[in-house]
């Protein structure tokens, strides 16, 4: 096996079993930071041995092996210095061998800790990324704008509140399921959405690491519960939006709107995935399961997914499921994203005095200002049309979107 | 593991007598599942003192040790297996006294 081979087995090992390998560990020491160190210190050694020693035949059985006793290692050096403790945990250690079938429970307790409702939402973030997805610290920190040691903080003061408060290592209660379910998917859905659209300006506008790793996590979570109608709709919704991203930005590096994308150069397998999961949960509500949100903007991305162009896009189903969603989210950007549905069906007018009416709470929200631009544009009014382009373009962050805006601006007569 | 309830208000006057009832109702279940360690309402927060004697000649001054809008109202001290099953009860423990509760660990 040449240097090359060696390097790539070692990559998908990384991709394959860092997560079962942390949770492995965690279960067996009872401690995120020992585990996510070892787990680093295996890879580190699998680096090191693996050209000279050949790929060994399972490498999750060595990594996790390996991962063990550098595990075992450290606690005996803490324990030379003082902690009593640790070294009890050791030696007692009394768990049974776990079956193989468990170890993907494993991995499912780590993520439920990872995403735990007391830690603060971005600690939930980064821990996740870390911890389960095996990123860097560095690859994190550059992810989300911060500085490396910065991140470092928020993940170690994680850990410390995981350990001081006892956030348990184990499937949630029957009771609190859903909610913590809902909880995972948001952290994922979170790391979708930086990834498909970068907030900040400092980054490339679509960040292929980002909605690549969030759709892996999901896909894993699916795995793993592979019964539950969200995890199914989050992961359809995430392939069908991932399925435009050939299209998404123009050779020149603007944004382009769905009315304006090469439809030829979407992902037609991701398409036919995330229609096929899409038909599985259409199924599981013809059966009287209650779709939630994830399932229902899935259904409105398989519209648009289904349509050869705008024209052609079923916006009378579209409006449907945005009526559907708004009985469960009444928020006012699924108001926003309606009314874009509204203007096809009923026209610009009709959509803009919808529009109008979220001002008051959306009145900072750049996706606000480029809707009314957009709306305005379409009427005709161009003096408003290019005041609300000019909101849009101070509010937004991502530079794709920018320049998107900015020739649309400069494109009114 | 031992967790600090911190009742937290915002407002003067004591529990009403509906509060005190639920509050009653959730303190027998403490009791009965084995979390009471111990819990207590307290007096408004106009009615403290606080003494300092860290300089040998005890100094006493009239009054919560720090004015805010929000003070702690009562309090319980629960035994509990893990944060999820304590959270659980900080959330029938805040719907009976109708206030909002702080958990948090013992070291």
């Amino acid at each position: 096996m040449n240097g090359i081979d060696v390097r790539e087995a070692i990559t998908q090992a990384h991709r394959a079993e860092w997560a079962r390998v942390v949770a492995a560990l965690t279960r067996r020491f009872g401690d995120l930071d020992i585990a996510e160190e070892a787990a680093a210190e295996a890879f580190a050694t699998a680096v090191e041995r693996w050209p000279a020693d050949g790929v060994p035949p399972n490498p999750g059985a060595w990594l996790t092996t390996t991962a063990g006793r550098k595990a075992i290692d450290r606690i005996r050096r803490e324990n030379k210095r003082d902690d009593k403790h640790r070294e009890a945990r050791m030696v007692y250690d009394d768990d049974p061998p776990e079956p193989v079938g468990a170890i993907d429970d494993d991995r499912l307790r780590l993520i439920f800790t990872c995403c735990h409702p007391a830690l603060a939402m971005e600690a939930r973030v980064a821990l996740t990324l870390r911890m389960v997805a095996g990123l860097t610290m560095p690859e994190i920190a550059r992810a989300f704008l911060v500085a490396e040691s910065a991140m470092g903080q928020r993940i170690t003061r994680a850990k410390a509140k995981i350990k001081a408060a006892r956030i348990p290592y184990r499937m949630p209660s029957a009771e609190d399921l859903p909610a913590r379910v809902s909880g995972v998917l948001a952290v994922l859905y979170l790391v979708f959405n930086e990834g498909y659209l970068a907030t900040g300006p400092g980054t490339d506008p679509v960040r292929r690491e980002l909605t690549a790793e969030a759709i892996r996590l999901t896909r894993l979570i699916r795995v793993l519960l592979p019964g539950d109608g969200e995890v199914a709709g989050l992961l359809a919704l995430m392939l069908l939006t991932e399925a435009r991203r050939p299209a998404r930005v123009s050779a020149g590096g603007e944004l382009v709107a769905l009315d304006e994308q090469d439809r030829g150069a979407w992902d037609t397998a991701l398409i036919a995935e995330g229609h096929r999961l899409v038909r599985e949960r259409l199924a599981a509500a013809a059966a009287g399961a209650a779709p939630g949100r994830f399932q229902i903007l899935a259904a409105i991305n398989a519209v648009h997914t289904s349509a050869r162009d705008m024209r052609d896009t079923d916006w009378s189903q579209v409006l449907a499921l945005y009526d559907q969603l708004v009985r469960l989210d009444p928020s006012p950007v699924v108001a926003l994203n309606r009314a874009i549905a509204v203007a096809e069906l009923d026209g610009p007018e009709v959509a803009l005095a919808a529009v109008d009416r979220l001002e008051s709470r959306l009145a900072g929200y750049h996706a606000y200002h480029a809707t009314r631009a957009d709306l305005l544009r379409r009427l005709g009014r161009g003096r408003e049309a290019r005041a609300a382009y000019d909101t849009a373009i101070g509010l937004a962050g991502n530079t794709a979107e920018i320049a998107a805006l900015t020739r649309r601006r400069d494109q009114l007569p | 593991m031992r967790y600090l309830f911190s009742v937290i208000h915002d407002r003067p006057g004591l529990a009403t007598p509906e509060e005190d009832a639920a509050i009653d109702v959730f303190n027998d279940r403490l009791q009965a599942e084995g979390h009471w360690v111990f819990a207590g309402g307290l007096a408004s927060p106009g009615t403290a003192t606080v003494v300092d004697n860290r300089g040998g000649a005890a100094m006493v001054t009239d009054g919560p040790f720090l004015e805010s809008k929000e003070f702690l109202a009562g309090f319980w001290i629960i035994e509990a297996a893990d944060l999820d099953v304590a959270l659980r009860l900080a959330a029938e423990g805040s719907k009976a006294c109708n206030r909002k509760v702080e958990v948090r660990p013992f070291a």
